[in-house]
């Protein structure tokens, strides 16, 4: 844009002064409004930072209530768990073999039938038919799981009580087993994402040899995703440890110390909602339970992410 | 022995269907359960009703009535700040150990399981912020919760745009926060919408964090609407009320002994499985449109 006015003569004869046009001047506060904006989505992704540290600030200073009227050695090592009786016992324990036993059960169906189904679909499936089920999985990761408890309780435990008359309507084997099928679809997308993800060149090789396809995916294609599949088995563990609702519906809510599934059992999770759905005023001993159980579970799935990390790292194989 | 190696083959891809099928089968049994249990109980009454004492006359106002407001707040609180943290992530963050340690948190927020949200949200919005076990809290709870899909969907949509767009629009002068505005966010929009479906039908299922925060079961009224009632409620007030939400209205029903109120779960169940798979469906739908009308 000149900056000399330009004159021209309307059919009036009337000369007519057009004014440059400021639209393209220099904004002063330009420079001020980017530095803002960007400050404002800075904030913005922090939220994240602050999220973990008021997670661990809350869970740290409401069980250190906790553990000033509970010695540490009670916590681990007391082979009760009654909080909410006068005799209260707080051994951690026994919230920790129902949600082992819980997730082993769950382990159990998941990581198998997960593994088949991603081969299946990374190596054997036709394109037509990983289409179809691939958002298929995906929606059977959306059901709620409150809706899986519903359905281990109503549908699995009386079906399960045909084969095994002895087990009660509330119990940890059809929690743990429906618990399994809604971790499917995390594990199997995940080890199909890994398992794809290995270079073309690997299998072409190893067809050239004469290998079969199933050859191909145990011996080649599976052992080079390692670090993915484990990182998907680590995912699982972690979702089975911290699901709440399936055990709080389907498993009953009395503490066991066993490791046997046919039984009913609390986890950890599944006592958090208990006491929350019970009327425990706010800073009763047996309220501030629940953060010393939370603090237990946070650091039992840091553990499993930790774990999972350090797979990534030391598996990964790079092309 | 190739043939043998063949037979393998032949029974490992009957067994890859067949452990497919384990899942088509528990999808179909669980929806078929719940829509015979329940269909005799959708109705409009079903819809229009507060829960009851008596099964027959219990209905799921309340809860689809609070389901739908915890939402609105969810959304109004995740979209905003998980969008301009994808952003910024993807935009403006420079390569530093800040950065490194936001992205970090991001990645281990998404593995923190739900509970754990729930006793954050109690500790933090309802005792320490005084927001009460209210309809604000657990909005803002739910909104956490999903802040790392939408991160995630969004700073992947953001990746899928071309560099020479951007390289463009700073030749023409545009400054990053005119580039973000007028291209990048424009663009990945579909992308972002994705997720944030997603999030959000992960969210209405939500139940563990909403009654660790006290969220009560049995509601027989609805939050006022603004400007009425006695004395007249404010604008803002609807979000400090109490309120339940559709699967713990489902929680409580199941819980309970009598076989009547199991179907009122079983519909109660119905009704928020087809409201998930809509979501899930649209948003699958939205990708499987993306990919095919990419326009780079």
């Amino acid at each position: 844009m000149s900056s000399t006015a330009s004159i021209a003569s309307t059919a009036e004869g009337l000369p007519i002064v057009s004014q440059p046009s400021d639209r393209l001047k220099k904004d002063v506060t330009r420079h001020f409004k980017e530095r803002v904006i960007e400050s404002i989505l800075f904030l913005a992704a922090f939220v994240s930072v602050f999220t973990t540290a008021a997670i661990v600030y809350i869970l740290i200073t409401e069980s250190w209530v906790f553990f000033q009227h509970v010695p540490f050695s009670d916590f681990l090592f007391d082979t009760q768990w009654t909080p909410l009786f006068d005799d209260a016992h707080y051994g951690i324990m026994v919230l920790l073999s129902g949600t082992l036993t819980s997730s082993a059960v769950a382990l159990l169906v998941a990581i198998p039938l997960g593994t088949i189904i991603a081969i299946y679909l990374s190596e054997f499936a036709p394109f037509v038919v990983r289409e179809v089920a691939k958002p298929f999985l995906e929606l059977l990761g959306g059901v709620p799981t409150i809706i899986y408890g519903y359905f281990a309780l109503v549908f699995l435990t009386p079906l399960l009580q045909h084969f095994l008359p002895e087990l009660p309507g509330f119990n940890l084997l059809s929690a743990g087993i429906v618990m399994g099928i809604m971790i499917i679809p995390y594990v199997a997308s995940l080890s199909e994402d890994a398992m794809r993800a290995v270079p073309m060149a690997l299998r072409e090789g190893s067809y050239a040899m004469g290998a079969t396809r199933l050859q191909t995916a145990l011996r080649v294609v599976m052992p080079a995703a390692t670090s993915g599949i484990a990182s998907a088995y680590i995912l699982g563990i972690s979702r089975a440890v911290g699901e709440t609702m399936i055990l709080a519906v389907a498993a009953g809510m009395q503490p066991n110390l066993t490791f046997n599934p046919t039984e009913p059992g609390a986890t950890i999770t599944s006592f958090i909602v208990q006491v929350a759905l019970g009327d425990l005023p706010h800073g009763s001993i047996g309220y501030q339970t629940i953060f010393a159980a939370g603090l237990t579970l946070m650091l039992m799935t840091l553990v499993f992410n930790l774990l999972g990390y350090y797979m990534r790292k030391r598996f990964r194989e790079v092309y | 022995m190739i043939g043998a190696h063949k037979r393998w083959d032949f029974m490992f891809g009957v067994l890859g269907i067949l452990a497919l099928m384990i899942g088509v089968l528990t999808f179909t049994a669980l929806f078929a359960d719940m829509a015979i249990k329940g269909f005799s109980r959708i109705d409009a009454n079903f819809f229009l009703s507060f829960p009851s004492r008596r099964a027959a006359d219990a209905g799921i106002l309340s809860a689809w009535v609070g389901s739908t407001l915890v939402m609105f707040v969810t959304a109004f609180a995740a979209v905003p700040v998980g969008v301009a943290a994808g952003v910024y992530l993807e935009e403006y963050a420079p390569k530093n150990w800040v950065t490194d340690i936001i992205e970090i948190n991001i990645t281990n927020l998404a593995g923190v399981p739900s509970i754990i949200y729930g006793l954050l949200a109690l500790g933090l919005f309802v005792y320490t912020f005084g927001l009460g076990q209210s309809i604000l809290s657990a909005g803002l709870t739910l909104a956490l919760l999903i802040l790392p899909i939408v991160i995630v969907a969004t700073r992947e949509a953001i990746r899928a745009i071309p560099q020479i767009i951007r390289e463009g629009a700073y030749a023409c002068g545009a400054t990053t926060w005119q580039v973000v505005r007028d291209h990048i966010v424009p663009y990945s929009s579909a992308g972002i919408l994705t997720g944030v479906i997603i999030g959000m039908a992960r969210a209405i299922g939500e139940t563990a964090p909403i009654i660790t925060i006290g969220a009560l079961t049995f509601i027989a009224f609805l939050p006022s609407a603004p400007f009425t009632g006695e004395p007249a409620a404010g604008l803002f007030d609807w979000l400090f009320a109490p309120f339940t939400v559709m699967p713990i209205q489902m929680f409580n029903w199941t819980s309970r002994p009598e076989a009547a109120f199991l179907n009122n779960a079983a519909a109660a169940g119905f009704v928020l499985v087809l409201m998930t798979l809509i979501m899930n469906g649209m948003a699958i739908w939205l990708r499987y449109r993306l990919r095919k009308n990419i326009k780079w």
